[in-house]
C-alpha cells in the first residue's frame, strides 16, 4: 500500500477511461469487481471496534475527531437564526476552552450557505446538500441549477445524491452521468471547483457489494469525497459500511494514485463510535486519512458528546449536557 | 446426595436492567460471622457516569408524573416487598447478624417507611407550598419541584430500613436517584432492586450500586450532572465528608451533609428527608384575568 499522498495528475486514471465508454462496459466492470465476503467485514469492522483508546491517545482522538465533524442541520425547521447559532458553535465549539479546535465544515441546505458563511468567514468550510437532497427524485436541470446555486451562494463543499433509482436498476452510466456534470457543476468563474461529496444513502443499496460497486463509480466519476447517508434514511452510516468504502479508497489509490475521502453520516452519536471509525480508518486505509481532508463525521449530536468527554479528559470530572448548547 | 449450592454473583441495576460492572470486577459478601454468601458487582466510576445518564435520562418523565401516581408507585414497591419478606429477612439477617426477630422487625418497618413516604407524594405541596400574600393585585403560589438527578451514598449499617429511608424521600418528591448501597452488607440493596424492577417504577428512576461509597463518592460528588448529593454513606468519616462537600460545591449540589454517627433509622422520620431534595418555585399570576 502506498503511503504518501500522490501529487499531480492521477497516472493511474486514464487506465480506466474504457471502462467508462459505453453502459456495458461499465457493468462489467462494476460486476468485476471482487464479492464483499459480509460475514467477514461485520466480524472485522466488530474487532476493529473492541480496540482500548486510553489516555493521551484518546485525547488525540478527541481533538482530531472533532476536527473532523460536519456539523450538520437538515431540517425543514432550520432558520437562519439556527444555523447562525450552529456556525457559531463550529467556530468555537467549546467557549471555556480556547484550545478547543474548530470542526471541519458546517452542513447545511443550500439557501442557508450565506448565512452560515457570514458567521464563519473562511475558518471553517461551508457544505451544502444539493441535487434534489435528500430523494435525489427531480430532473437533471432542478438538480444541476440547485448545485450551481449552492456553489454561487459560497459553498465551499457540495453533498450531493445519486439516483438510487437508476443504481439499483443498473443504469450505472446514468448515475456516472450525473456525477460527472454535478461535478463539472461545482466549478466557480475562477477556476477553481467546489469540493463534491458524493451520498450514496447505503441504507437503500441493500447490499455491500452494490455499495463497493458504487464507490468504484464516484471515484471514476471524479468524486472528492465518498458518503454513505444522508441520515434521512434507517440505517444510516454503520461500522461495515464504512469498512468496504475505506477498502475501496485504498484500492483505488493503489490502483490510480488518486486519494479520495470518506464521510460517514447520520447514527454517530457518541465519542466511543467516533473513536471506532477512526481505530478502522487507521487499520483499513491507513493514517494519510487520519485527516479532516480526508475523513469526516457527518454529525450533530456526536459533537457535544466529544466536547463532554474532552471536559472530562482536561478536568478530570464528569460533564453533563447543562453545559454545552443545544442544538 | 446433598445438592450443590447455587453461588450467585449479582448484578447492578442501572436503568432498569441488571447489568455487570463496566470494570468486570466483584467482590465476596460475607455474613456477620465472616461466611461468603455471594458475589456483588463491584461497581466502578463508568457505571457511576453510566447511571448519571440512566438517571437524567428518566428525570424529565418522573417529574412529569402526577404525585398522585407516584405515590401509587411508591405503595405499589411497599407491596412487592411485602410479598418477598422471606428473602429480605434473610438477607437482613445475614447481613447484619441479627436474630430472625430483629430481621422480621426491619422489613415491617422498612415496609411501613415506604408506606408512610408514599402517602406524602401528594401531600408534601400543601404542607410546604404556601399561598404568598403580597403587595399587589397577584396569586403568589410556592410549591415544591423536585431537584433532578440526586446521588445517594446509603448508610453502611443498616442495610434495608436505612436503605428505604434515605431512597423513598428522594423519589417520592419526583427525583432521581443514583443510590451507592452499604459496601459490606449490599444484599438488601440487590433485592430491593429486584423488587423496584418489578413494581412499575419507570427505568433510571432509581439506580442500584453495590460498591465502596469512598471510591465512588468522589465522582458523583463531582460529576457535573448530578444536581445534589445525600452523603449518609460516609457518616462518621469527616475527612472524607468534607472533601465530598467540596467536589459537591463545583456545580452548587443541595448536599445532606453526613452525621457524625449513623441516626437511629427506627425512630420516627420527618419532613427533611423530603425537603433537602426539592426546589421552591414561586408563581406570579394576576388577579382577575
Amino acid at each position: 500500500m502506498p503511503t504518501t499522498a500522490p501529487t499531480g495528475p492521477a497516472p493511474g486514471l486514464a487506465a480506466y477511461a474504457d471502462v467508462t465508454t459505453s453502459d456495458a462496459t461499465l457493468r462489467r466492470f462494476l460486476h468485476g469487481l471482487p464479492g464483499v465476503d459480509q460475514v467477514g467485514a461485520e466480524a472485522r469492522a466488530a474487532a476493529l471496534g473492541t480496540r482500548s483508546i486510553k489516555t493521551t491517545a484518546k485525547a488525540w482522538a478527541l481533538d482530531l475527531a472533532i476536527r473532523m465533524v460536519d456539523l450538520t442541520t437538515l431540517e425543514g425547521q432550520d432558520t437562519p437564526g439556527k444555523v447562525r447559532a450552529l456556525a457559531s458553535k463550529a467556530l468555537r465549539p467549546d467557549p471555556a476552552d480556547p484550545s478547543c479546535p474548530s470542526v471541519a465544515a458546517v452542513c447545511v441546505y443550500g439557501d442557508l450557505v450565506g448565512d452560515v458563511k457570514a458567521i464563519v468567514g473562511d475558518a471553517v468550510n461551508v457544505a451544502a446538500v444539493a441535487t434534489a437532497f435528500p430523494s435525489g427524485r427531480a430532473s437533471m436541470e432542478v438538480k444541476l441549477a440547485d448545485t450551481r446555486d449552492a456553489v454561487a451562494n459560497g459553498a465551499d463543499e457540495i453533498d450531493m445524491v445519486i439516483d438510487r433509482g437508476a443504481f439499483l436498476a443498473g443504469r450505472y452510466l446514468q448515475v456516472f452521468d450525473e456525477i460527472v456534470a454535478t461535478r463539472e457543476a461545482c466549478a466557480r468563474a475562477d477556476g477553481s471547483h467546489a469540493h463534491l461529496k458524493v451520498i450514496f444513502e447505503t441504507g437503500e443499496l441493500q447490499t455491500y457489494d452494490n455499495v463497493r460497486r458504487a464507490s468504484w463509480l464516484a471515484m471514476l466519476a471524479g468524486a472528492d469525497f465518498i458518503k454513505t447517508s444522508t441520515g434521512k434514511v434507517q440505517p444510516a452510516a454503520t461500522l461495515p459500511v464504512t469498512l468496504v468504502m475505506l477498502e475501496a479508497v485504498r484500492d483505488f489509490r493503489e490502483a490510480t494514485g488518486v486519494q479520495i475521502g470518506v464521510k460517514p453520516a447520520g447514527g454517530i452519536r457518541t465519542t466511543k463510535d467516533a473513536i471506532k471509525y477512526l481505530v478502522m480508518v487507521n487499520e483499513i486505509a491507513g493514517d494519510d486519512w487520519l485527516d479532516p481532508d480526508w475523513f469526516r463525521f457527518g454529525a450533530s449530536t456526536l459533537l457535544n458528546d466529544l466536547l463532554m468527554q474532552r471536559t472530562k479528559m482536561t478536568t478530570g470530572r464528569y460533564s453533563g449536557p447543562d453545559y454545552f448548547t443545544l442544538d | 446426595m446433598a445438592r450443590i449450592d447455587v453461588r450467585k454473583t449479582y448484578k447492578l441495576y442501572i436503568g432498569g436492567a441488571f447489568p455487570r460492572s463496566e470494570s468486570g470486577h466483584s467482590y465476596e459478601v460475607t455474613d456477620s460471622k465472616g461466611k461468603f454468601v455471594a458475589n456483588a458487582a463491584l461497581a466502578s466510576r463508568k457505571d457511576v457516569r453510566d447511571a448519571v445518564v440512566a438517571a437524567r435520562k428518566a428525570a424529565a418523565g418522573w417529574a412529569g408524573r402526577t404525585a398522585y401516581n407516584r405515590g401509587q408507585i411508591l405503595y405499589r414497591i411497599a407491596e412487592v416487598m411485602e410479598d418477598r419478606r422471606p428473602q429480605f429477612e434473610e438477607a437482613v439477617r445475614q447481613s447484619e447478624g441479627v436474630t430472625a426477630a430483629v430481621a422480621r422487625g426491619q422489613v415491617d418497618a422498612a415496609v411501613d417507611r415506604l408506606v408512610w413516604y408514599a402517602g406524602w407524594a401528594d401531600k408534601l405541596a400543601q404542607v410546604i407550598g404556601n399561598a404568598n400574600p403580597v403587595a399587589g393585585p397577584f396569586f403568589n403560589h410556592t410549591a415544591p419541584e423536585p431537584t433532578g438527578v440526586v446521588g445517594v451514598l446509603a448508610p453502611q449499617e443498616s442495610s434495608l430500613l436505612g436503605l428505604v429511608s434515605v431512597v423513598a424521600p428522594v423519589v417520592v418528591t419526583g427525583n432521581v436517584a443514583v443510590v451507592v448501597s452499604s459496601y459490606e452488607r449490599p444484599l438488601p440493596a440487590v433485592t430491593f432492586s429486584e423488587v423496584l424492577a418489578t413494581s412499575d417504577v419507570p427505568g433510571g428512576v432509581v439506580n442500584i450500586l453495590t460498591g465502596d461509597a469512598a471510591t465512588l463518592g468522589p465522582w458523583l460528588a463531582a460529576h457535573m450532572d448530578v444536581n445534589a448529593i445525600d452523603l449518609g454513606g460516609v457518616a462518621g468519616d469527616t475527612e472524607l465528608a468534607t472533601s465530598l462537600e467540596v467536589a459537591a460545591a463545583d456545580n452548587l449540589k443541595r448536599v445532606r451533609r453526613a452525621p457524625a454517627a449513623e441516626p437511629d433509622w427506627a425512630a420516627e422520620p420527618d419532613l427533611s428527608a423530603m425537603t433537602a431534595f426539592v426546589e421552591a418555585k414561586t408563581v406570579w399570576h394576576p388577579i382577575g384575568i
